[in-house]
């Protein structure tokens, strides 16, 4: 190596440094306020690496029972509203990239445009109506507002992607067009199923303006109870910072793992509902 | 001439006859169920806010037809013109900033070098973590007499701030978590871009000994800007709309000082429960979305035609 290529090398990894450490610090201040005693933390100048490690304070927030039906709540409203967003999505991907209805993609660049609280307006008074406030129903249908064009969008681009051929071959064969779908298109599809699945799954997670308006006490999600934490004991950062954390870790975790698919969904659409 | 407009329609018919074998029922019983869900949820509260703007409709007392006043009390509703202020202040600058950065990073990440892969994963965690979790962080690093913020301002001799607690800090540092959240999409976009910039531009130019920056200038950057334009659409569409960071950290506070339109809209509609009212932002809300991304469109042709004209 030339003294050049080794000054280009060093240059090279600082800028890599200077680009990731806004992230990389802040997630490990996160971690760190999560373990230190209310002392270390209410400390200035303040403590980094604390002597005494308070794992206490995620026992405290997983021990209490409340946390534990936010964290199903949010499973349950994540997880139906992720299936039936692919049960829909998926087909209907298939129909308008085989009928070549690029027009009917608008109506989902115009739901991407529009403001969530738009939707939760008539959609609040239609629950009240229904009588459905005070379950998780109206949070469940509510968030199919960010996973259904979500799944759609990234579903219509992956079998415009996918070969006709073989769908050909097997409709000459005498298949129906339900077979085709089920035996033919959707197994070469599982890869783009992937990147729906994890993005639905990601976003409706996050999700928070829904769930602020329609969950009531009972019914919280995740990221609405941790809200909730904040307005009660705003000085006890400690078990706050290790609420913040476990809800935020599966969503890290995934995006770490399965970073290649996340890069693919968001360059392919970069839909984010809400 | 008659007789060839009266034979196309048979040669069609006799034409289109045998692919129509090859194309039985229709596609149409894939869509059908996503469709009633669109209608139901996307479509049906579309309409339905429209007609909503044109009551007085608040909740627990009947409703009634009023036309357009909600529409013309928005025109004389002082904090909803403040907070049409606070949101395009703060969308320009969340606009920007990510722009910039993101282009950086992403000509970073264009190089090749060990753990790349990961590191992105690591560089796009801000954007993917849940908004709620991130923005109780950052009001902690944001406290003026125990936020790190400051320490760390302390260290290189900058007075401490006051951060989201002033009003004319508020927005700023909001921004700041706004462009920490956001700056990754940019540079995945802006990074698709590059990687499909073809590679002859880079040899001639290093064969005439173009510097570094000239390169990115006069190559990179005219390449990339159909990508960065992409991204900048889709950061301002995001921006207008932010919701959960600025909700999260100062609920529109101090005062009204970061109060945007969402923030405003969302008081509007559940604290006063004035749903009529409400409605009438959400509509004028969407229509100013619309109206940016309209201007963008405008300027961005602009530069393509001014660019053709001057023979670029």
């Amino acid at each position: 190596m030339t003294p050049r290529q080794i000054i280009g090398k060093i240059g090279l990894w600082l800028s890599v440094l200077v680009i990731v450490s806004p992230a990389i610090l802040f997630f490990l201040w996160m971690l760190s306020l999560s373990l230190k005693f209310e002392v270390d933390n209410a400390a200035y100048p303040p403590v980094f690496f604390p002597d005494r490690i308070a794992w206490k304070n995620y026992a405290d927030v997983l021990a209490s029972n409340r946390f534990l039906t936010y964290f199903i709540n949010s499973l349950i409203v994540t997880g139906s509203a992720t299936v039936l967003a692919l049960m829909v999505g998926v087909p209907a991907g298939y129909g308008i990239a085989r009928m070549a209805a690029h027009k009917s993609a608008i109506v989902i660049l115009i739901a991407r445009i529009t403001p969530g609280l738009s939707y939760l307006i008539p959609l609040f008074l239609l629950f009240q109506w229904l009588g459905l406030l005070g379950t998780l129903v109206p949070q469940i249908i509510i968030h199919l507002v960010v996973t259904v064009p979500i799944v759609i969008w990234i579903m219509i681009g992956y079998f415009e992607t996918t070969p006709m051929e073989l769908e050909e071959a097997a409709l000459i064969d005498g298949a129906g067009r339900w077979q085709v779908f089920r035996h033919v298109a959707l197994p070469i599809a599982r890869p783009g199923i992937a990147v729906a699945f994890i993005l639905a799954v990601i976003f409706s997670w996050n999700n928070f303006v829904f769930g602020i308006v329609l969950a009531g006490r009972e019914t919280r999600t995740l990221p609405v109870a941790v809200y909730n934490m904040i307005s009660f004991d705003q000085l006890s950062w400690g078990p706050l910072a290790a609420a913040a954390l476990i809800v935020t870790f599966p969503v890290l975790l995934l995006t770490v793992l399965a970073q290649r698919q996340i890069v693919a969904g968001l360059t392919a659409g970069a839909v984010k509902g809400g | 001439m008659s007789a060839l407009i009266q034979s196309t329609p048979a040669a069609a018919s006799t034409e289109a006859a045998p692919e129509k074998e090859l194309r039985p029922p229709s596609y149409w019983p894939f869509v059908v169920p996503a469709l009633v869900v669109v209608l139901a949820i996307i479509i049906f509260p579309w309409v339905f806010t429209i007609w909503m703007s044109l009551n007085e409709w608040k909740v627990g007392s009947p409703t009634t037809f009023v036309g357009f006043s909600n529409y013309l009390r928005l025109t004389s509703d002082p904090r909803f013109l403040e907070a049409v202020g606070h949101t395009l202040v703060y969308t320009v600058l969340s606009v920007v900033l990510p722009l910039i950065l993101g282009t950086l990073s992403a000509v970073v990440f264009h190089q090749n070098f060990a753990g790349r892969g990961f590191l992105r994963g690591v560089f796009i965690m801000p954007m993917m973590a849940t908004p709620v979790a991130i923005a109780l962080v950052w009001t902690m690093m944001f406290h003026p007499q125990l936020g790190v913020l400051n320490y760390l301002l302390s260290l290189v001799g900058i007075p401490a701030q006051l951060w989201v607690f002033h009003p004319a800090t508020v927005i700023p540092s909001l921004v700041l978590v706004e462009t920490w959240q956001w700056t990754p999409l940019v540079m995945l976009i802006v990074l698709g871009g590059l990687a499909a910039i073809p590679t002859e531009p880079y040899e001639s130019a290093q064969i005439d000994g173009a510097s570094f920056w000239q390169v990115f200038r006069f190559i990179t950057l005219p390449l990339i800007m159909p990508f960065l334009f992409i991204a900048g659409m889709i950061r301002m569409i995001d921006a207008v709309k932010s919701f959960d960071i600025i909700f999260a950290i100062t609920q529109g506070g101090p005062g009204s000082a970061s109060e945007t339109i969402n923030i405003y809209l969302y008081s509007v509609a559940f604290t006063y429960y004035d749903l009529g009212y409400g409605s009438a932002i959400a509509v004028v809300f969407f229509l100013l979305i619309v109206l940016l991304a309209a201007v963008m469109l405008y300027a961005r042709q602009r530069m393509l035609w001014t660019e053709i004209a001057s023979g670029a």
